[in-house]
């Protein structure tokens, strides 16, 4: 084991070599020998002028076509997965301060000056310094797939939801379809956690996913059907534009609430988060996933929570619509606030339900509203009052 | 449901002695997908011979190490010590005494329930629930503390009284405390115990019917949710408790949702006990002064009280010396502890939270 200063010695004789070498053998090779080999001596100076002058670094990215305007920043930073993930570490200290004012505590308090608010960027480095464990009889291709799948769809469902007429990523005309294409491999990115892990918690965690997922998925998809039908559109641009006269939320205020349940259950919260039942199955399929493994299972869980509630703000709350007083992403954004705010409110004040009860309310009483739903839908519709 | 343990589809797994949803304390669970087959207790990991212990000490010694098996409920344990050493010397704490020791064991029956509700809400998934009680209880803990001068291990009932006299101001504070807690514990029937979701879970589940109960010997709350009204105050009282007027709840259903219930309703009786002692309790001495070395006469003594988690019940042999001969302990813990296996046969996993915690077992008391 090395001690800490064995390890500090290490980086110092490490930043002495390059500070050393980098003038001698790197500089000369981008002032001597790369202009003679057609690269234009511009390019080097622009390179030195462009690590100071942020402006040079702008022209330069821009040059290099990834500049604020090509698709790769826009996957990639906004509105991709950096704002993504931005967002989700801010939701998550909102939804620890929530909770301790729910709770008569005070929350983080002392990363950062104000009011713990560093306290998402310190876990995340202590997540990142912590050892990843792979215990020795997991299938281990599986066992470290699962957190980049999970990243991935996550972040693949943001591609296609847009944030208003300008800022998307990715336009279609089946958006929809799409999106609950993508949010139907879940369950099965929990069920190879649950299998490779080799433990037998997660394995009940797999298999409940599965559960919840056949109890979900059907009124989840038949709930937004309604919206489809008023508006005539699975592009979401076009949804949101049909909501610009009334929201959706009125005439489908039954879908809307099967959706939002059935949100909760895809998202594997509270009352839904029985997947992941800490005094049953101690944390259901995450039991064997440690360091910044957890970090990025959580990190996705949260991204899809931002991109639940951002759909369920497009779908029947009017997306960006509002008083012109406002730009529409700032409305867009206290919509999505409310709408998040209901999210992690339910955790305070609800219990866990079983696997059973889900089912249940699943097929028995979700499905029925949603179809009923459905019918108001058509009604709504053929009077032509939307 | 009737579950048939069928080879080659059961699962068979541990529950603790590391999980977060157990004590010191593991249960083998083998389960049929949802259903649970089998369950095995295995307690004895914090056996700590507090028995054999007891026979090397004198009968104060005794007093700080007894109360640790249930350091939550300490003046419960210690309570029918301090009574049966009291038959042996053949004597009585003074009145007012009898009423400190009614108050501190009523505070703890708080102390405990407060306790046994905040982790129930949190293996039911209900985080608040977790919180309100566990924050609500420091001020009882405050309370006994200024008593007893320490949090939760008071070493306070002594043969003969206790340790020393309420502080100046007690019952005021003690009163404010009280008042706020009850209109507290109606804000926790509102956001849990009225809970849709919380009666989902717990209404009839792990039903432990009022023959079965008996048969197996269950105690405390967890008999009276059964329909037996069975409480050692009123059955056999003790320590002035005869003077004191409540009603002990019972219910008929035998359910999770009634243990709790009836844990529930002990947290407002506690109060109304602690109000009532405070207003009957005399002037006088707290303590029968003593000199030297306590010696019990050759003989042996019964005592038996209502713990928090049932009838706590001591039997103490005296050869006359300085040291209890042998002393024996019968806790509430260990007799639930025969309804978890029989209780979760046959149900889903995922009442396995509510049925264990919801006995309150306590794995030390158990293990003793």
């Amino acid at each position: 084991m090395d001690t800490f200063e064995e390890f500090l010695k290490r980086v110092i004789t490490i930043a002495f070599w390059v500070l050393l070498l980098g003038p001698i053998i790197i500089l000369p090779i981008i002032l001597l020998v790369l202009p003679p080999l057609g690269v234009q001596v511009e390019v080097a100076n622009r390179l030195l002028t462009a690590l100071i002058d942020p402006f040079a670094m702008l022209r330069l990215v821009d040059s290099l076509g990834i500049g604020p305007s090509s698709l790769f920043f826009k996957i990639a930073v906004f509105p991709g997965f950096t704002f993504a993930a931005l967002f989700s570490t801010a939701v998550i200290l909102y939804e620890r301060k929530l909770l301790a004012k729910m709770q008569n505590r005070v929350g983080p308090q002392y990363a950062g000056k104000f009011e713990g608010i560093l306290q998402p960027i310190a876990e995340l480095f202590k997540l990142m310094f912590k050892e990843i464990l792979t215990p020795e009889r997991t299938d281990k291709p599986f066992f470290w797939a699962v957190p980049f799948l999970a990243i991935a769809v996550g972040g693949a469902l943001l591609a296609l939801i847009p944030l208003s007429p300008e800022i998307y990523i990715a336009k279609s005309e089946i958006g929809l379809v799409i999106i609950f294409a993508i949010l139907s491999f879940t369950p099965l990115i929990v069920l190879i956690a649950g299998w490779a892990s080799a433990n037998k918690f997660s394995f009940i965690g797999g298999l409940r996913a599965l559960h919840l997922l056949i109890s979900y998925e059907i009124p989840l998809i038949l709930s937004a059907l309604g919206v489809v039908m008023l508006s005539g559109s699975l592009d979401l641009m076009k949804i949101v534009q049909a909501q610009a006269n009334i929201w959706f939320i009125v005439p489908q205020f039954v879908g809307a609430g099967v959706f939002f349940v059935t949100m909760l259950a895809e998202l594997e919260r509270i009352p839904f988060d029985l997947a992941e039942a800490d005094s049953e199955i101690v944390a259901g399929w995450y039991t064997e996933y440690s360091g910044m493994h957890f970090g990025a299972l959580q990190l996705a869980n949260y991204i899809k929570l931002y991109g639940l509630t951002l759909l369920f703000t497009l779908l029947f709350l009017g997306g960006w619509n509002g008083p012109a007083i406002l730009p529409p992403l700032v409305w867009l954004f206290i919509k999505l606030f409310i709408v998040i705010s209901f999210v992690l409110a339910l955790r305070g004040t609800n219990t866990r339900v079983r696997i059973d009860q889900l089912i249940k309310l699943g097929w028995v009483y979700l499905i029925f509203l949603a179809f009923a739903n459905l019918f108001i839908a058509l009604t709504v519709a053929s009077l032509g009052i939307v | 449901m009737e579950v048939v343990d069928q080879e080659g589809r059961t699962l068979t797994f541990s529950v603790g002695p590391q999980h977060p949803g157990s004590g010191h304390f593991r249960l083998i669970v083998k389960v049929d997908g949802d259903y649970i087959v089998d369950a095995k207790p295995d307690p004895g990991y914090v056996h700590r011979g507090a028995e054999k212990m007891s026979e090397e000490r004198t009968y104060i010694q005794n007093i700080p190490h007894l109360e640790r098996p249930v350091i939550i409920d300490s003046s419960g344990i210690l309570f029918p010590y301090v009574l049966a050493v009291e038959e042996l010397l053949g004597v009585e704490a003074p009145s007012r005494a009898q009423y400190i020791r009614i108050i501190m064991a009523e505070l703890n029956r708080i102390i405990s329930h407060t306790y046994w509700l905040s982790i129930y809400g949190i293996f039911l998934g209900h985080s608040t629930m977790f919180m309100w009680p566990m924050g609500d209880r420091e001020l009882f803990i405050d309370l006994a503390e200024s008593i007893g001068g320490t949090r939760v291990t008071f070493s306070y009932f002594v043969p003969g009284g206790v340790r020393n006299d309420l502080p100046q101001g007690f019952k005021e504070r003690a009163l404010k405390t009280c008042d706020y807690f009850e209109k507290r514990l109606k804000e926790y029937d509102r956001i849990f115990f009225s809970n849709p979701m919380f009666l989902k879970r717990t209404r009839g589940v792990g039903v432990l019917k009022r023959e079965d109960a008996i048969k197996i010997g269950a105690t405390g709350p967890n008999l009276r949710a059964s329909g037996v009204l069975s409480d050692t105050r009123k059955d056999e009282p003790y320590s002035s408790y005869d003077t004191i007027k409540w009603e002990i709840p019972v219910r008929k259903e035998g359910d999770a949702y009634a243990r709790a219930m009836v844990r529930f309703q002990e947290l407002f009786d506690s109060l109304d006990i602690i109000g009532q002692a405070l207003n009957l309790i005399p002037d006088g001495p707290v303590k029968i002064p003593m000199r030297g070395q306590i010696k019990g006469k050759v003989g042996e003594s019964f005592a038996r009280t209502e713990a928090a988690r049932g009838t706590m019940f001591y039997h103490i042999i005296s050869d006359g010396a300085t040291h209890p001969y042998r002393v024996k302990i019968s806790v509430p813990s260990f007799r639930n502890l025969s309804a978890i296996p029989f209780l979760l046969k046959g149900n889903h996993l995922a009442d396995m939270p509510a049925i264990y915690w919801g006995l309150d077992y306590w794995p030390v008391e158990a293990d003793k």
